[in-house]
């Protein structure tokens, strides 16, 4: 049986462990082989797209040595996935991180690519707003992005309409990044919110009661923007709604 | 612009104290780019073409210095006067000269990203020559005295108010106007004096093509051609990287150009200028400018491709949010903050950070630029070569040691205790730029390295 | 000298050589009906569009449409008239700032976006098809094409001093992005699409 490692990003361990477990939960139940490997940290990506990705050695290698012995590396980030596809590189041991830049899988792509899953067994009978995040959707093609001429198609869509009640409501922009941005959603903090307040609108206006994606960081700025609007509209990881019973 | 520039985060805070007016400047170029999308649907191979066009622009990148020379080649032959500027002085300098030779002190000019770039205007005005903007947009932000915020649309960033108050000081319109239609008569009459009386028109230039010495300028008003075609002398400067091989590959980018700039099937005038009229004298001034030096970084060497249509600009979920002034550099949005740091990192060490990466930008480049990727090298090369502010510096490197050491990162503290310390973004006190319009998430009784553990043992 | 300094900085700094595609995309949509998709592009951008019988037609509508104007002329001898005086040159551009309606044949329309081709010998003279208030296009049905790529075909390596394709009246959206036609070049474009 093929070993899946599981890749749980740092601010998703410390903050929304929720999207962990049932990230975890839900390849457990579709009979995976799942292990966490304890010594993970991060990807790196936070000081990177700050420009410091020559101090991200350390934290590379620790990835490699953690998930090299890996079949697939799965994680509820298409964010943190697309990085480690992009930017994972290690003096030491570059044939295992070039191994792992093509073994690495964002949770959605994952079930639907890999494991081919047609009927999931999940009931959420509630009124949902998809957030395409940018680095999942451009990045990992997820699904198809508003801006090519090309046929439509939505990897977290296909997912989400296996679920039993779960009424999916539709955006007047799509694909609209949401201003998490990693560091930017300090740095650049007006703008940064702006997006988000935005983004948020545009599902409460649609009747969201729930926001979901398949990128916790996003969830976590458009959930700070909601709590502070004193919203009772609740942000989930796509993972928990797929492991809904 | 002045010296000492604020950057683009104060730029946008202040541009975000009208939400109104943000909500009104988001709206339009999204607008812009619904009607870039519905265009670009209807041709089933945009795909193709937009290949096409970057694999072009490639080619030319890759024999550049060739190309040059039997456009000046061809050029010459036609009757036209070639000049070569290394910058912008010399750029100004060669304009300056050619309209002192011929005792001009007056110039119409149509729009060049170039000469905005050269800061040409202001140039030729501490020399006494002076210059009218013709562009429409070019005009109005020439009377605010403000430069454009936008490669297309000029004044995307102005009311129609505000427009009014500007005609009514400057043209004599009645005070309160702001009737578009009313306006652009307005400006139609005021501009058709100034063409019927200046001897000079310089212009910018779309696409210069190698095999015939011609150059192809696209506007809708038709001003290039109402300034060149009634000037006894017509300057046309364009950037060194604006070359095409042949005639037939304008069918490719005329085709992508308006389409991806406004959602235009085409731009109402292309006009290909290949000798002067009778009795006029044609120069077209090359100008480098930094160019040679972005084509020796190969990661950056694509942003030499753009043929500046401003898609990435009307797509860019930040440029929409902080309008083109918070760039503080003649082409502002997604493709600016590429062409800037080029030019001087320290100044524009801003701009490669004032993005998500979302990465639409590089969606809707019709000549296929890596916008996005190339803002994350930028930043990068911005950081080793120290220009990132010292504090970013002393949290990135704790960071880096908290994050490369399982120990450390376990034994920081109990769940989210770490994190709160740590990530920049989630350090919980007055001063934290998160915490000023959003909550801080709520802080879970075990983090899931912690429940794992206890799930198998 | 800035030249040599360029051009050497590019010899050093240019990449290995990349070769040059083909021109044209081979996947374009076949246009099967030029004359509606020409004339829906153009009345989509403000141009008027007539599918005259014959030349006498032509005269007379452009006598009807602009019976108010003054100063009329056309580059098309066919449709001289005692209305429409044929074009007379005068080398100096400015003696054209009164002109209503100019006239001009242009034997290459580009269906995809409605753009007329014309070269300086069409125009009389240069400023002519854009100092005039209104500007009138003839294009024989046979002269359109589908694209770009087949209009530049057709094109070839003609020489000319200027040439310009025109789609539309001139126009600007500066100004909120409200669409104002008559920016600078003509108010109207009317085209006669004949057999």
């Amino acid at each position: 049986m093929k070993k899946v490692g599981l890749f749980i990003p740092c601010y998703v361990d410390q903050f929304y462990p929720g999207a962990g477990i049932a990230t975890y939960q839900l390849l457990k139940k579709l009979g995976l082989d799942v292990t966490y490997p304890t010594g993970q940290t991060c990807c790196g990506q936070p000081m990177a797209n700050s420009g410091f990705e020559h101090l991200t050695q350390g934290c590379n290698q620790l990835f490699v040595d953690n998930f090299a012995e890996f079949d697939y590396i799965v994680s509820p980030s298409g964010s943190c996935v697309l990085h480690i596809k992009e930017h994972l590189h290690t003096t030491h041991s570059e044939n295992q991180a070039a191994e792992i830049r093509t073994k690495v899988y964002e949770l959605v792509e994952f079930l639907v690519d890999i494991v081919k899953v047609k009927n999931l067994k999940a009931r959420f009978p509630h009124k949902v707003g998809l957030h395409q995040s940018c680095h999942g959707q451009r990045g990992l093609y997820l699904s198809q992005m508003s801006e090519l001429v090309a046929p439509g198609f939505s990897k977290p869509l296909q997912l989400l309409s296996q679920v039993e009640g779960l009424e999916l409501i539709t955006l007047k922009r799509g694909d609209e990044c949401c201003g998490f941005g990693g560091t930017f959603c300090v740095v650049e903090e007006a703008v940064s919110v702006k997006m988000g307040k935005d983004r948020v609108k545009d599902h409460l206006v649609n009747g969201a009661e729930y926001i979901t994606g398949a990128d916790m960081s996003c969830l976590m700025h458009m959930e700070g923007i909601l709590k502070r609007e004193n919203s009772q509209v609740k942000v989930l990881h796509i993972a928990e709604i797929l492991n809904a019973e | 612009m002045s010296g000492a520039t604020k950057t683009h985060p104060e730029l946008s805070e202040t541009f975000n104290q009208d939400e109104a007016r943000v909500d009104w400047h988001d709206e339009t170029l999204w607008w812009i780019r619904q009607k870039r999308d519905k265009s670009a649907g209807s041709i089933p191979e945009w795909e193709t073409l937009r290949e096409k066009a970057s694999q072009i622009k490639d080619h030319v990148l890759s024999e550049l210095a060739g190309y040059l020379v039997s456009f000046e080649e061809n050029a010459k032959a036609n009757g036209i006067i070639v000049h070569w500027a290394a910058d912008a002085l010399e750029h100004n300098q060669i304009v300056h000269s050619i309209l002192e030779k011929h005792g001009i002190s007056q110039m119409v000019k149509s729009k060049s990203m170039l000469t905005e770039e050269c800061h040409l205007n202001e140039y030729l005005e501490q020399k006494g020559i002076g210059v009218i903007d013709s562009d429409l947009g070019e005009r109005i932000v020439q009377l605010a005295k403000e430069p454009p915020s936008h490669i297309v649309l000029p004044c995307i960033h102005k009311k129609k108010e505000e427009i009014g108050d500007l005609f009514h000081l400057h043209l004599g319109v009645p005070a309160g106007t702001s009737d578009p239609q009313i306006l652009t008569e307005a400006a139609r009459q005021h501009l058709r004096e100034t063409f019927l009386t200046r001897k000079a028109a310089l212009t910018g230039v779309n696409f210069a093509i190698a095999e015939t010495g011609e150059f192809v300028v696209c506007t809708n008003e038709g001003n290039a051609d109402m300034g060149a075609h009634l000037a006894d002398v017509h300057i046309a400067c364009m950037g060194i990287e604006k070359i095409i091989p042949k005639r037939k590959h304008l069918g490719v980018f005329l085709r992508l150009l308006a389409r991806s700039a406004t959602g235009q099937p085409v731009t109402t005038y292309s006009s290909h200028f290949k000798k002067p009229r009778k009795g006029q004298e044609m120069h077209i001034v090359l100008v480098d400018n930094g160019r040679t030096v972005q084509m020796g970084r190969e990661d950056f060497r694509a942003s030499l491709k753009c043929i500046r249509c401003g898609a990435c600009m009307n797509t860019c979920p930040v440029y929409r949010r902080s309008g083109g002034h918070s760039y503080h550099y003649a082409i502002s949005g997604p493709i600016g903050a590429i062409l800037a740091p080029n030019l001087d990192r320290e100044k524009y060490a801003d701009l490669p950070f004032a993005s998500t990466l979302c990465g639409s930008c590089s969606n809707v480049c019709p000549v296929k630029i890596d916008i996005h990727q190339q803002l994350y090298k930028w930043r990068q090369v911005i950081v080793k070569e120290g220009y990132a502010a010292s504090s970013k510096k002393l949290s990135m490197k704790l960071m880096t040691f908290t994050l490369s050491s399982p120990g450390v990162y376990r034994t920081a503290g109990k769940a989210g205790r770490w994190v709160l310390k740590h990530i920049p973004f989630a350090v919980n006190n007055q001063f934290n730029p998160w915490y000023k319009q959003r909550e801080m998430p709520a802080v879970p009784k075990e983090s899931f390295g912690e429940w794992y553990k206890k799930e198998n043992q | 000298m800035s030249r040599d300094q360029i051009l050497a900085a590019l010899r050093q700094n240019q990449p290995e050589p990349v070769p040059l595609p083909l021109a044209i995309p081979t996947d374009r949509e076949e246009v099967v009906d030029l004359v509606t998709k020409f004339k829906t592009v153009a009345e989509g951008i403000g141009s008027t569009i007539y599918l005259p019988d014959n030349l006498q037609e032509i005269q007379t509508t452009i006598t009807s449409i602009f019976s108010k104007e003054k100063r009329i002329l056309t580059t098309v001898p066919e449709l001289v008239s005692p209305d429409i005086p044929l074009f007379q040159l005068n080398e100096d551009p400015h003696t054209y700032a009164d002109v209503d309606v100019a006239i001009f044949n242009s034997s290459l329309g580009v269906a995809e976006n409605s753009a007329l081709w014309l070269t300086e010998d069409q125009m009389g003279i240069r400023v002519l098809p854009f100092i005039t208030q209104h500007i009138v296009i003839l294009i024989k049905i046979s002269g359109l094409v589908a694209d770009m790529h087949t209009a530049y075909q057709k094109i070839g390596t003609a020489d000319y001093g200027f040439g310009t394709f025109i789609a539309g009246p001139s126009k600007t959206a500066d100004i909120e992005q409200s669409l104002v036609l008559g920016a600078h070049g003509p108010r109207s474009m009317t085209i006669f699409m004949y057999v």
